[in-house]
């Protein structure tokens, strides 16, 4: 028995059309249409198309989320064991459709999926890291040499086969960092390095530096007395015992609490759950960290209309760039819905 | 400076009436190291166990583990300034149990101690699996503040390793290595056609239980200094830290520090390797600045052509790291970096919290948050459901049968940003 493999597709693949028809609805059709036919030869015996989900770009774009459900659905039907998307060479809505595709099947089927794109569609930067991008050419002319290879990494992971290195394999870089044991310590790398540098001789560095995101503040408050302010920490303060379980480090979760009636935390009530640094001073007074006696103070002065009742608080320590971003987005938006007009935030 | 390492090989640790070494076997007199423990009134039971590699043993949560040695010839005594008066070391000849290593064990802060296991999966990833352990399990007197508990721990173990070897003193060495380091005088004038180097050595110092002592001094107070890489083997750097397991730096791995050691051997043949400056690594943005432009001052003031940088810790110490790079490649010198990742579970994620583009030689020891599952083993040094809240575990890392899931950074050294092991990161 073969693999049952889906390949999802845009409108003007599908030949029904192009810009004209870009609004096309999602649609399924049993078997292969348009470059499924090359793909389905190159997986050989081992797996078929059965089906094909067609949608046109901009129906996709103009809601990207409620397609991907939409579109998901359509593929579950088909019971499938992997999926192929596009390949979208330089096409930027059909490559985000792909790689919200990918992102929504890795997810919620956890089945091998992978597309083929240029290294600039908007779509890799935006995915690469959830799913496997076969490199391309910028356009259709490179369809004989992605449908290979498309085709040879899905059969690999379909097997459950080890993946080589983007290069060996054919897939642009994800980003994703693997840990493995080197011929030797990382102590003589490091020197090895060293030596090739100072010699000016070519040397590959093991980790390129990452490049940040940079914030710029909002504009200060002008109207300090009428504002709402809340205190959101990565300094762990929460109520005595932890009652949600914020991890001492590497956090995968933020607590929202009441302070509703506090004056004062004290080391009856509330400590920290952060493991990153020495908890006697928070504990002994988790002021220290998270404010709510001199917040209280300025609110009754009138520095500022009121502290909010509730803060929200993880662990700093460890935890990773892409949680930490999720948690602030969503403390954000529950900040913003309760009307809160300024944060004060702390660490540690 | 000219030191001689004398190593007395231990293949294995056996309880006996003396403390001795015979035929690779080190005895140890359960009695004496009890007696001299507890004489620290701040310790109410003193419990002493081993762990060999290849057992199925598990120890947690562990504090520091440190290699006994002594000193043979030369002046001053191991552990300056700690078990030792305060003598400055690093010349004559030391005595080194190798193969042998004391590890300290307590629920100080809980987060912050780590994991060693002896066989099984966890052990590929530990530099400890691999030495033959003598454990002090050691209990405080109720309420002792966590402090003085470190401090009480961190004695303990000083003085058991310094103890074992004063008592293998006679011992014959197996092999003999020898260290050797010019003054200021005639190593700038050796080897003119080669570049002049330095080791910029970084001590975590983040205070508040995350210290390191050179010469008995807290390293947060000190200004960076030159330190000679001998004195380093003498013991005169020695950990006190609670912090991840992961990538604090052991007293052991200072002792053994495989930067010196890989430096040591292209001395003379790829560059002329001066010296070894250490900084700190305080939490204040007046402090990084202050100890990164003093350490450049210093590599300058000598007159280097390159640094090989280390850091311990991560997160905030990455922003001392990032200054010392583009300080001392803005004012000419080269640079390579060694430093460990968070990239978080799957890898996605950025994994240092600073960077700049003069960062571009850097070498790392592994992705601290990779999860890894130890499976159960038969015996537990210790308390098992620590796991749970140690730093790289979270609620339900423990399994009803002993099975622990826990990020890497909860496995002790196992990515040592001395390089102690070959563990390192590529991308996919």
């Amino acid at each position: 028995m073969s693999y049952r493999v889906v390949h999802y597709i845009n409108q003007f693949f599908a030949g029904i059309g192009g810009e004209e028809k870009a609004d096309y609805a999602p649609e399924t059709r049993e078997g292969v249409v348009g470059p499924g036919m090359a793909l389905n030869a190159a997986l050989g015996n081992e797996a078929e198309i059965v089906g094909t989900v067609i949608c046109g770009d901009t129906y996709f774009a103009s809601d990207m989320a409620k397609t991907s459900a939409e579109v998901l659905e359509l593929i579950r039907k088909f019971e499938p064991d992997a999926v192929l998307l596009g390949p979208a060479f330089n096409a930027g809505r059909y490559g985000s459709a792909c790689g919200a595709m990918g992102d929504a099947i890795s997810k919620e089927l956890g089945i091998p999926v992978v597309s083929g794109m240029f290294p600039e569609n908007p779509g890799v930067e935006m995915y690469r890291k959830s799913l496997y991008i076969i490199e391309t050419a910028d356009s259709a002319r490179g369809m004989g040499k992605a449908v290979p290879a498309m085709a040879k990494l899905l059969l690999k992971l379909l097997k459950g086969e080890k993946v080589g290195l983007p290069a060996e394999e054919g897939y642009i870089e994800r980003g994703l960092r693997i840990n493995k044991f080197f011929e030797t310590m990382a102590s003589e790398r490091c020197v090895d390095m060293f030596v090739k540098k100072l010699k000016g001789e070519p040397f590959e560095t093991e980790y390129p530096m990452p490049v940040f995101d940079r914030v710029d503040p909002n504009p200060p408050i002008v109207d300090m007395a009428n504002s709402t302010v809340a205190l959101v920490t990565s300094g762990g303060i929460c109520p005595k015992g932890n009652p949600d379980h914020i991890e001492a480090s590497s956090a995968s979760k933020y607590g929202e609490y009441s302070i509703e009636g506090f004056d004062d935390l004290t080391s009856a009530d509330h400590c920290t759950a952060h493991g990153g640094y020495d908890a006697t001073y928070a504990d002994d007074d988790p002021d220290r960290v998270l404010p709510v006696d001199v917040m209280r103070e300025m609110e009754k002065e009138g520095v500022f209309k009121k502290l909010h009742n509730k803060f929200y608080t993880t662990v700093g320590n460890g935890t990773a760039v892409a949680s930490a971003k999720k948690f602030g987005a969503e403390i954000a938006l529950k900040l913003k819905a309760d009307g809160v007009d300024a944060v004060i935030l702390t660490s540690t | 400076m000219k030191l001689e390492l004398h190593k007395v090989k231990v293949n294995k640790l056996a309880w006996g009436d003396k403390t001795e070494t015979k035929d690779g076997v080190l005895y140890v007199n359960r009695l004496e190291i009890v007696d001299m423990l507890s004489s620290d009134e701040r310790l109410v039971k003193v419990d002493l166990d081993f762990a060999m590699p290849g057992e199925s043993v598990r120890i947690i949560p562990v504090k520091d583990v440190v290699e006994p040695r002594c000193k043979l010839e030369g002046k001053g005594g191991i552990f300056p300034g700690m078990v030792s008066d305060v003598e400055t070391v690093g010349e004559g000849k030391t005595l080194v149990l190798e193969g042998a290593a004391v590890v300290t064990t307590g629920k100080i802060v809980r987060f912050q101690e780590g994991i060693i296991d002896m066989s099984g999966p966890g052990a590929d990833y530990c530099p400890y699996s691999k030495t033959c352990n003598l454990v002090l399990v050691l209990e405080p007197v109720a309420d002792l503040e966590k402090h003085d508990h470190e401090a009480a721990c961190r004695l303990a173990g000083l003085k058991t390793a310094s103890y074992l070897a004063e008592c293998c003193k006679g011992a014959t060495a197996d092999n003999v290595e020898t260290y050797e380091f010019p003054a200021f005088r005639e190593a700038m004038h050796a080897y003119p056609e080669l570049p002049k180097v330095a080791y910029l050595y970084m001590l975590q110092s983040q205070g508040l239980l995350h210290d390191t002592w050179v010469y008995g001094v807290d390293a947060k107070q000190t200004l960076p200094t030159l330190i000679g890489a001998t004195e380093v083997m003498d013991g005169a750097i020695v950990s006190g830290n609670c912090v991840s397991a992961c990538d604090k730096n052991n007293t052991y791995s200072h002792q053994n520090n495989p930067v010196i050691k890989d430096m040591y051997a292209r001395h003379g043949k790829d560059f002329n390797f001066v010296g070894v400056i250490i900084t700190n690594e305080n939490v204040t943005l007046a402090d990084k600045k202050r100890s990164s432009s003093y350490s450049i001052k210093l590599a300058n003031m000598i007159g280097l052509d390159g640094l090989l940088i280390s850091e311990e810790g991560f997160g905030n110490p990455d922003a001392d790291l990032i200054m010392n790079c583009w300080k001392a490649e803005r004012s000419g010198m080269k640079t390579a970096l060694l430093t460990d990742e968070y990239a978080g579970q799957d890898g996605a994620s950025q994994s240092l919290a600073d960077s700049c583009p003069e960062g571009d030689a850097c070498v790392t020891a592994g992705n601290a948050n990779e999860v890894i599952t130890l499976p159960p083993m038969e015996k537990i040094i210790g308390y098992p459901d620590e796991a749970n809240v140690i730093a790289g575990g979270w609620d339900g890392s423990l399994a009803s049968d002993g099975t622990i899931t826990v990020e890497l950074q909860a496995i002790i050294g196992a990515t040592s940003e001395l390089g102690f092991t070959k563990l390192g990161a590529y991308t996919v």
